[in-house]
């Protein structure tokens, strides 16, 4: 009966041994052979800069852009077979218009700033390309409306009572905030007296536009702490 | 807005709201409801067995065997379901060689082992032995040699060694009730441990586990008695029948005020998941939970309980009653399975939208399969009792020697 | 030709690669470089890193270009329901109420929003596996199927899993699914093949916005180091103990 015994518990510690992955345990409760497994899985993209030996002239150019911070298989898709194989594997390059806009296209949701078009009216059915250059993405010419770039306070502006005023009325805008939008930034108002200049009872302007006494009217306040200007009867 | 996310969202019809991509598809269905279904049930009928043989219940004598060979024939199908659902069934041993000690489904495997091997399958064999070692002798032909392989060459009858039958026998029920405790109170574990999940995540969810097993064991004993006497011809004893509604009230009367007190303390507690999960309760959940399981499997069954026991009626009014009501009561049982583990994950963990769980007919993961697994314990139960007759006239006579 | 052009190994690939990059360093912000740097000749030893990643809301442009390289360098089923990393975007409107979609993880773009006027915040979140430090995946597998690698990264062993789908249930982000055909669950690896390699993963690769910042956890020099000095750093839901490895940078108080 004890012979039996301790022939099947050695069977079974013999089973246990063969049946467990040798590497098992040796690092953790794990098959220690897995890592080196999923280690050796293909890589498809090849990794940024490594294009940068073949089309450095393509390359130097994205780097001086604002597309410099864009790896190129952002947009031509994974190219680690081209580098393997230059002339079998061509990656793609999108050319259709439905591209630019999965970044560029506007939506509200993109942080502000962000460089958006409305694909439905920015020149339907003209390829991207044929104004920007990819790799080096410069507005054709500067932008005439402050509405390319600003449209959401634009669409807000024109069914407000500000509609006609036009921008220009409150913000001094630098010739160069066109070409170089984030560090050269416009003027806005600073004191109540501003808007005193329509406001204010004794201001010169038509009759119709309300009056307010600033010297009265919390006056610890400025006016678009309450009031937005571009849009100033919505807020109650 | 509405008709914006409306329109997004109808791309995958029946989900309201937002779930994360990966939780489009149901991980867990009807199989995984099964299983502690099954599982609840061996361990209901192993408790009320216990009754009989501990606790020195003797008007329950008449069912003990019968809720043995009941806990035997489902516990070989519990794990069936369980197999069947994984990716991989044939890497299934690896629970055995490398269980991993901080998961708590890891010790499945041991804890079903055990259960198997050292209380039921042992307690069984006690129990019959001397049975076994009399049919050895008085039967013909090849169940005489399958008797005489069951008794393992122990056919010693002398009133000593039939004492010391009874006395392991004793033992082993002993340990076996927290042996079935463990067995469905983990279950309950492996559920109520998952603290992504709110819906499962609570301390209360082994206990109730258990008890609605305890109740759901029960009506199934009373069930199977109930049926086998009338294919047998024979009177159900009516002290037996009663004994056992009342335990199934006691049991169900906690089980019930646990799952309350889980239920008041989530509505109270109110934290950021009661949105979520009071729209699946009244929505998604609304038949499976309200009707079903509370109205249709609690409530209903205890007052039906409740008057056929204490008020007065003739006997044959009775055993109708208890019948509905231990029917209802399985329903109800499979419902509160039905409602932790598909419930479960008809929500999403991003507490802000619902999915659907759509249960197909055929397949793996179907209908049919299930009703399969369902049905499976009860042809066991039929073998198990051919061979080992648990019915009390049967026992075998113990020749003084 | 197809010979003279083939034999360029992995280690010969990683190195160009490494020599190439100094002159983008200038204008990017470390996110690649010192890896691969600290890398070059030597052997890669898994017990110096613990890899996390930092993700910028703010930077988001919810172009989708993450969860697209994901599934192509990592082979991910293309069914929309199969997600490794995915981008979400949330819309919180005048009435408090927060709404998420993530159509296709984002892959295809997003619907535009109408109604802006009743929107009081919208932004895009990244998502991925957290590499929790501790995590509930790991904790309830079974068999070790799925581990917490040296180098701090939470991986699945596909040949030892056996579909029991436990570490799905037990993932809070639902950053886990089951592979349709292997039948064992997947998830991110943070690109492990390409980590040990001195590559960041696909997501970072391709981010045209630098939203997303991989590295060291511990090291003084990592990008992640960095990113995280420079930020308030939130996790996702805290509160489950959890201990993320991804580190979001501007997240709102709805993420979840």
């Amino acid at each position: 009966m004890a012979v039996l015994f301790v022939l099947a518990l050695a069977a079974l510690v013999a089973a246990r041994k063969l049946l467990i992955p040798h590497s098992f345990g040796d690092y953790g409760h794990y098959r220690a052979d897995v890592v080196d497994e999923i280690a050796a899985q293909p890589i498809n993209y090849a990794g940024y800069g490594i294009c940068a030996d073949c089309h450095s002239d393509i390359y130097d150019l994205k780097q001086q852009s604002h597309h410099r911070g864009l790896s190129c298989e952002s947009c031509h898709g994974p190219a680690a077979k081209h580098v393997e194989a230059p002339d079998e594997f061509i990656p793609g390059a999108p050319r259709e218009r439905g591209y630019c806009p999965l970044c560029h296209g506007y939506n509200l949701s993109r942080p502000t700033g962000f460089p958006q078009i409305l694909p439905q009216t920015h020149n339907p059915g003209k390829p991207c390309m044929s104004c920007h250059n990819p790799h080096n993405p410069l507005l054709p010419h500067p932008p005439e409306e402050c509405s390319a770039c600003h449209r959401e306070i634009a669409t807000r502006k024109t069914v407000s009572h500000h509609a006609t005023l036009l921008c220009t009325q409150c913000h001094v805008v630098p010739a160069d905030h066109l070409n170089n939008p984030r560090f050269v930034r416009p003027q806005k108002p600073e004191g109540r007296a501003f808007c005193g200049q329509c406001h204010a009872p004794d201001a010169a302007s038509p009759a119709e536009i309300p009056r307010i006494d600033l010297t009265t009217h919390h006056e610890r306040y400025l006016c678009w702490d309450c009031h937005y200007p571009h849009s100033p009867e919505a807020i109650r | 807005m509405e008709s914006f996310l409306a329109s997004v969202v109808s791309e995958l019809p029946g989900i309201t709201g937002y779930v994360y991509p990966n939780e489009y598809e149901h991980h867990w269905g009807i199989l995984i409801v099964i299983y502690p279904y099954l599982t609840g049930l061996v361990a209901g009928a192993f408790i009320l067995a216990s009754l009989e043989r501990v606790f020195n219940v003797k008007v329950i004598q008449p069912v003990y065997r019968l809720s043995l060979l009941s806990a035997l024939a489902f516990l070989f199908v519990a794990p069936l379901p369980l197999l069947a659902h994984l990716g991989h069934p044939e890497r299934s041993f690896e629970m055995f060689l490398t269980p991993h000690s901080r998961s708590a489904m890891a010790m499945f495997g041991f804890v079903y082992a055990w259960y198997l091997m050292v209380v039921l399958l042992l307690e069984i064999w006690f129990d019959y032995r001397r049975d076994m070692v009399v049919w050895a002798k008085e039967k013909k032909g090849l169940s005489r040699y399958v008797y005489k392989l069951l008794c393992l060459g122990a056919n010693d009858l002398s009133p000593k060694a039939i004492r010391f039958d009874d006395k392991v026998g004793k033992i082993i029920t002993i340990i076996g009730i927290p042996s079935a405790f463990l067995l469905h109170g983990y279950v309950g574990f492996i559920f109520g441990s998952i603290k992504a999940n709110p819906w499962w995540s609570s301390v209360l969810m082994p206990i109730v586990f258990l008890f609605s097993a305890i109740v759901s064991g029960i009506a199934l004993v009373l069930l199977i008695y109930m049926v086998t006497s009338m294919f047998r011809w024979r009177e159900t004893n009516m002290a037996c029948l009663n004994k056992l509604a009342e335990f199934l009230l006691y049991a169900m009367i906690v089980d019930f005020s646990l799952e309350l007190l889980d239920f008041i303390q989530r509505l109270y507690e109110s934290e950021e998941s009661i949105t979520i999960l009071s729209q699946m309760i009244s929505s998604r959940l609304f038949i499976s939970l309200i009707v079903s399981q509370v109205i249709l499997g609690s409530i209903a069954p205890m007052i039906a309980i409740v008057m056929a026991r204490f008020g007065r009626m003739p006997d044959e009014m009775r055993r109708m009653i208890y019948f509905m009501a231990a029917i209802l009561v399985q329903v109800g049982i499979f419902s509160t399975r039905w409602n932790v583990v598909v419930g479960g994950q008809l929500f999403s963990k991003s507490l802000r939208g619902l999915t659907v769980y759509k249960l197909d007919l055929f397949g793996i993961e179907g209908l049919l399969m299930s009703a399969i697994f369902l049905i499976l314990p009860f042809i066991i139960l039929y073998v198990l009792a051919k061979l080992l007759p648990p019915w009390p006239e049967t026992q075998a006579k113990v020749p003084i020697v | 030709m197809k010979e003279n052009l083939k034999p360029i190994s992995r280690r010969e690939f990683v190195r160009s690669c490494s020599q190439a990059l100094p002159a983008g360093l200038f204008f990017f912000t470390f996110g690649i470089e010192s890896l691969a740097a600290g890398e070059e000749g030597s052997q890669y030893d898994p017990t110096q890193h613990n890899y996390g990643m930092g993700i910028d809301i703010h930077k988001c442009i919810g172009c989708g270009r993450c969860a697209e390289a994901c599934k192509g360098e990592n082979n991910v089923p293309r069914e929309p329901i199969y997600f490794r990393t995915w981008v979400e975007r949330y819309v919180i409107s005048t009435d408090g109420e927060a709404q998420v979609d993530s159509p296709n993880g984002g892959i295809d773009g997003f619907p535009e929003t109408r109604e802006e006027r009743d929107i009081v915040r919208t932004f895009f979140v990244p998502k991925l596996c957290n590499h929790c430090a501790n995590a509930p995946c790991v904790q309830v597998c079974p068999v070790g199927a799925t581990f917490t690698s040296r180098d701090g990264v939470v991986l699945v062993d596909e040949k030892y899993c056996i579909g029991c789908r436990y570490c799905i249930q037990a993932c809070p982000y639902g950053a886990r699914f089951l592979h349709p055909e292997k039948r064992v669950a997947e998830k991110c690896t943070f690109c492990y093949h390409r980590i040990v390699e001195g590559l960041v993963p696909a997501c970072v690769e391709v981010c045209p916005t630098q939203a997303r910042v991989f590295g060291d956890v511990g090291l003084q020099s990592s990008p992640l180091r960095r990113f995280v000095r420079f930020h308030d750093i939130t996790v996702l839901k805290p509160q489950l103990n959890t201990k993320p490895k991804v580190y979001y940078a501007g997240a709102d108080g709805e993420v979840r």
